[in-house]
């Protein structure tokens, strides 16, 4: 983690700033706080905000505030470190894992030498971070994988991944939130929605919050998460 | 509220857009909106809406509409031809049109992106605080996406008068070769000075893999020092992203919010709206530019808009005098008939007879809102 901002222009119009060059809960605890302590303190100019891994890329009006009044702002927010008021939610997904939801479940069990029952039990054992959202509406970026579970992608992507699949890729587990092509394994999936343009907020899940994700015991069950 | 057009034909790609979606980047929704902000903006001013307001964005082929009711419409952008009942209508200019007009489009002749704006602004649903449509995420707009044949369209009630480009403005003209200016970063430490003289050196060509989300370049390979990959990060709008192939690609309107590719440079706000009239097969340069020049260029733009006021020019009225209530006709040097209404005050020669007799004299000629 860097002691004091890094900042590079993206345009003329936005600034990246940078709080580290690494993938960490306590960095990207710090962008979150940041991005909290700029919408708090309402600074003037800004426009929008994307918090990620270990940087907050600021969108700003170039009329109504100057890059260098604007980066001071910011290294002065930083240096306060407004913690996280409200931020890092537990939210529960409940999970059908395995069977026509999870078709590749059993290729994630062969991976790491173990049973379909222990993959359940490791992947529902852990709080995931929200490091950020991104790739498309509402698709969570999470941390903490258990290493066992780590399984190269699919040699050959599916066309049509159900919204709410929750797969592995690599070391990374995920949930897609719409119906998309993709190349993860398939271990389950939730009947809540991830994502909603209607809904307020949109996404159920936030930058910063940590997913908990419970096995749900059959299809009956999936079913009556499913009709509220 | 009340029906305003309906689409007899779509065109190729037309979609409601306004400024964008702000606010929800950080949940992964692209922000969307007019790709030739300044167009957008302008047709809008025209017309009396918000600049904000909810316009069509149409793409290479315009679409046919029939207008349900009275309103004023303007045409920005590209020229795609448009014509209003048969005859060719004007852009970068406030129009009335009575219900039952037809709008047409009869082909690109330059740029490839034409924005229109009707009085009161198009009536979609908000969707997170805009009427932009994604059409890839299936939201905003029109039932989330692009226009179809029986579509009709409501408007908001009107809000102010039309208005007139300010004088000497000239309606721009995009060409076949565009010339970029960048700032460069956020990650241009990832590329030797080799692979920046490339980007800035070289002329690209757009390539048919272009889109609302984002230009690809065709052109000299930009090699990456090392990896291109980075941590993922917020990708900001005109960001020029080099993917591991060493190809650079604009990412525009319906961009990804974040993503892990290195960033060269980013073009200037002021020239996105030229790279979003940037037909594929045509060609851009690039050059860097400091933060100086970029808000030079967009205060140049933002004072055009500002500047867009005035009272929209009323159909030309023959000028008469009245004379022991004999009304003369009023004709110019040329023996055309002096009309009222065209546009800016002028002075000219005139002439009237008079019980047999020529007189010669000067008439101004006001457009006088305060007469009315």
């Amino acid at each position: 983690m860097y002691d004091e901002p890094v900042f590079r222009a993206a345009g003329d119009q936005a600034v990246l700033v940078k709080l580290g060059d690494e993938i960490d809960p306590d960095t990207n605890a710090r962008v979150h706080s940041l991005a909290r302590a700029i919408e708090e303190a309402d600074v003037a100019g800004v426009v929008d905000l994307i918090p990620a891994y270990d940087s907050l890329l600021v969108q700003y009006d170039a009329r109504a505030v100057t890059t260098a009044d604007l980066r001071a702002r910011i290294v002065e927010l930083d240096s306060a470190r407004v913690e996280a008021a409200g931020g890092g939610r537990v939210v529960e997904l409940p999970v059908l894992y395995g069977g026509e939801h999870g078709p590749d479940i059993e290729r994630v069990a062969e991976h790491a030498g173990m049973a379909v029952e222990e993959v359940i039990g490791l992947h529902s054992g852990a709080d995931y971070l929200v490091y950020m959202l991104g790739f498309t509406p509402g698709f969570p970026y999470l941390g903490g994988l258990d290493d066992r579970l780590a399984t190269p992608r699919v040699a050959t992507p599916r066309l049509e991944i159900p919204g709410g699949s929750v797969g592995i890729a690599e070391s990374q587990t995920g949930v897609y939130p719409l119906t998309s092509p993709g190349g993860w394994n398939i271990i389950g999936r939730t009947p809540l929605s991830l994502f909603d343009p209607t809904r307020e907020p949109p996404s159920l899940l936030a930058p910063g919050d940590l997913v908990r994700f419970v096995p749900l015991d059959g299809p009956e069950e999936y079913a009556g998460v499913a009709d509220g | 509220m009340s029906p305003a057009m309906e689409v007899i034909e779509p065109g190729l790609f037309t979609t409601v857009q306004d400024r964008g979606r702000y606010g929800f980047q950080r949940f992964g929704v692209p922000v969307s909106g007019a790709m030739d902000q300044f167009a957008l903006r302008a047709a809008n001013l025209l017309v009396g809406n918000d600049e904000n307001a909810a316009a069509l964005e149409m793409t290479v082929i315009g679409p046919t509409l029939e207008l349900k009711g009275d309103a004023a419409i303007a045409v920005t952008g590209a020229d795609l031809t448009p014509m209003l009942d048969g005859s060719p209508l004007p852009r970068w200019e406030a129009v009335r049109a009575g219900a039952g007009s037809r709008l047409s489009f009869h082909g690109m002749a330059d740029g490839m992106r034409g924005y229109l704006a009707i009085s009161g602004g198009i009536d979609v649903p908000e969707v997170m605080g805009s009427r932009s449509t994604y059409v890839k995420g299936g939201f905003g707009g029109l039932n989330g996406s692009a226009l179809s044949a029986g579509d009709v369209l409501d408007t908001l009630p009107a809000s102010g008068p039309p208005r007139g480009m300010p004088p000497g403005f000239a309606a721009p003209v995009y060409g076949e070769e565009h010339e970029l200016r960048v700032i460069l970063g956020p990650q241009d430490g990832a590329f030797d000075d080799e692979a920046i003289s490339a980007l800035l050196g070289s002329t690209f060509t757009v390539s048919l893999d272009s889109d609302r989300m984002g230009y690809r370049l065709e052109g000299p390979q930009i090699a990456h020092r090392e990896s291109p990959d980075i941590i993922s990060e917020g990708n900001a709008p005109g960001a020029v992203q080099v993917s591991g192939d060493g190809v650079p690609t604009v990412l525009m309107a319906d961009r990804g919010t974040t993503g892990g590719y290195t960033k060269i440079a980013s073009v200037i706000t002021a020239d996105v709206g030229q790279l979003a009239q940037a037909v594929p097969g045509e060609s851009v340069r690039f050059a860097a530019v400091g933060h100086e020049e970029a808000a030079a260029a967009l205060e140049e733009q933002e004072a055009i808009l500002a500047a867009i006021d005035g009272v929209m020019p009323t159909p030309a009225v023959p000028v008469a005098v009245v004379v022991d209530g004999e009304t003369l006709e009023v004709v110019d040097d040329q023996g055309d008939p002096v009309t009222a209404g065209e546009g800016p005050a002028r002075a000219q020669r005139a002439t009237a007879v008079v019980k047999g007799l020529t007189y010669s004299f000067e008439v101004e000629v006001r457009t006088d809102a305060a007469a009315e």
